[in-house]
């Protein structure tokens, strides 16, 4: 079966997560081609990565209109080439604007859509899709009832294929007419007051809960992770409590993260905290109270005060780090 | 100015949640309900919006269970003034089925904005708003901080991505969903419960809307099951450099991540 995938552009980059899709996308392909779908401006200079991931084809829409996220352009652009291309499925990476797209896109096209998808398997010839749901609490199976069916994958899951810089796609351009009656128009990106690491793609995250106390100390969390290359996180309660801006929350209402790194600082672990965080591949504990439900997903954990062990931490992390 | 506000009925964060024998459903015994704490953001944003605005009215509306009257009569109580239960009765929906029915109630109210949380915390699939939108042909902007009202035609919308803010204008009709940031929602007042208690819910019956579900159902869940569990991991305690060091060992040498 024919495989479309999105490919994603951010700061003149192809997202890891757009090579994630790509690689799922090789693996289920089975010989079949994988066509990877390009919308912006000035894509040329991607096409030679995305080969290397294996794509048979690359379609390239390019026009300065789409140079910024557009989701009504971006989804009817991608509507015309499925009628036109009918692979068997859609796949692009569960991020805010691919989540925003996969809705729209599968509704227009009436097929089957699993968002937040973090496996893929095929079972009795049909693909079988996981997803979590209560925010991991417990783990849900679908298929799909439309022959055509749509995916989007969570980033930091899907592992990335080997590249293969022989591999030859074929890039195809398309033709483009911009709108002059669009519903919906970015008219600005604002910057952040200050830079941080955003969280839901981080490979490392540093995470702070109650044991912070008040949101200055957050102060040596922030030094640990830039020693890391980290993202900072938080719990509800520091949340709550004013000490972080919301889009930094862990958890059932805040994000749900699966990083390589994952280290909780003065977090309890709350369920509701556990099941936004206990898919990451390594989790470090560090907590005073040794019975802190915390340790029980830690693959390591550090029983003492956070104020002596993050700066601990942090200093031997830059000794190996700088050396 | 018609706002209407979908919600749904969704288990406590708290909730233990127990797999069914069939292993296709939750135990809904001992579980307590609530409104979807995202689709709170979007009710108190339709007060707000009626309170600026001298012509704004608001409705909410739900597909579920009978028990999913209790969450209409909390919208009620906090001031939102109609409210529509979409009974489901036996079927089994999926999200492109729940969102057209939605969709044709939405429509059957008449609308100018369509709020909804950014997704609902029971199967976390974010995909409601984006098809209804995509079945009405009107916008979506997903995640909404901040709504502004630029007239009575068009709004700004803000929403944070990747500690950015996008910035949208949009024209309307629209759907926008809410994100915690977006305001802090209020409580009912006394008053408010007490008024909520003599109001009537009106209820659309699927068939009424001139749909069968059955055709349109995309997705099947096939299988629920318990994440496998972590396995204990190594604590340290006792000297913390010491055990510093070795955290340090750890992930350099065996996890390889640093």
């Amino acid at each position: 079966m024919d495989i479309l995938t999105l490919g994603e552009i951010k700061n003149q980059k192809l997202t890891r997560a757009s090579l994630e899709v790509l690689s799922e996308a090789k693996r289920l392909a089975n010989g079949k081609k994988v066509i990877n779908v390009l919308i912006g401006n000035n894509l040329k200079d991607f096409s030679a990565l995305i080969s290397s991931y294996g794509a048979s084809e690359i379609l390239l829409i390019e026009d300065p209109s789409l140079g910024e996220f557009n989701s009504q352009s971006y989804s009817e652009i991608l509507v015309n080439i499925i009628k036109e291309k009918k692979p068997a499925l859609f796949l692009l990476p569960a991020n805010i604007h691919g989540k925003e797209i996969a809705a729209l896109v599968s509704a227009k096209l009436e097929i089957s859509l699993i968002s937040d998808c973090t496996d893929l398997k095929i079972k009795d010839n049909l693909l079988e899709y996981i997803h979590p749901i209560y925010s991991g609490k417990v783990i849900a199976a679908y298929q799909s009832l439309t022959s055509f069916q749509a995916a989007a994958l969570r980033p930091n899951i899907f592992p990335l294929i080997e590249e293969n810089p022989n591999n030859q796609a074929q890039i195809i351009h398309l033709s483009f007419i911009p709108q002059d009656n669009l519903k919906i128009k970015l008219l600005e990106v604002l910057k952040p007051k200050e830079e941080t690491l955003e969280i839901s793609e981080a490979r490392i995250i540093v995470s702070g809960g109650r044991g912070l106390k008040e949101a200055e100390n957050f102060k040596l969390l922030e030094e640990l992770a830039e020693v890391l290359g980290a993202a900072v996180g938080a719990s509800r309660l520091a949340v709550d409590a004013g000490w972080r801006d919301h889009q930094y929350q862990v958890g059932q209402t805040g994000k749900v993260v699966s990083p390589d790194l994952y280290i909780a600082c003065g977090i309890s672990g709350a369920i509701q905290h556990l099941v936004g965080m206990s898919s990451s591949k390594c989790i470090i504990a560090i907590n005073k109270d040794p019975e802190a439900n915390i340790f029980k997903v830690a693959n390591y954990g550090i029983v003492g005060d956070l104020f002596e062990v993050v700066p601990l931490l942090t200093e031997e992390f830059k000794k190996i780090l700088t050396n | 100015m018609k706002i209407v506000v979908c919600i749904k009925q969704v288990p406590d964060t708290e909730a233990y949640i127990k797999i069914n024998s069939q292993k296709t459903s939750i135990e809904e015994s001992g579980i307590k309900y609530i409104i979807n704490p995202y689709d709170e953001f979007a009710l108190e944003e339709a007060l707000r919006i009626k309170e600026k605005l001298n012509n704004a009215e608001t409705a909410v509306i739900t597909l579920g269970a009978p028990r999913t009257q209790e969450a209409l009569r909390s919208a009620l109580a906090l001031g939102i003034e109609k409210a529509v239960l979409i009974p489901q009765e036996d079927f089994i929906l999926d999200n492109f089925s729940s969102a057209f029915i939605l969709a044709k109630t939405v429509e059957r109210l008449g609308y100018d904005l369509i709020l909804c949380g950014k997704q609902a915390i029971d199967d976390d699939m974010a995909q409601t708003g984006g098809i209804i939108a995509s079945l009405l042909n009107i916008p979506f902007v997903s995640l909404a901080t901040k709504i502004e009202f630029i007239d009575n035609s068009q709004i700004k919308v803000h929403r944070e991505i990747e500690g950015f803010t996008e910035v949208f204008k949009i024209k309307l009709p629209a759907v926008i969903s809410a994100q915690k940031g977006l305001n802090e929602p209020r409580y009912a007042s006394l008053m408010g419960i007490m008024q909520a208690k003599k109001k009537i819910i009106s209820e659309i019956k699927i068939q009424d809307l001139g749909i069968n579900p059955e055709n349109l159902i995309k997705t099947k869940l096939t299988r629920l099951e318990y994440p496998s569990p972590r396995s204990q991991g190594k604590i340290l305690d006792g000297d913390l450099k010491e055990a510093a060091q070795k955290l340090v060992k750890f992930l350099r040498e065996e996890a390889k991540i640093i």
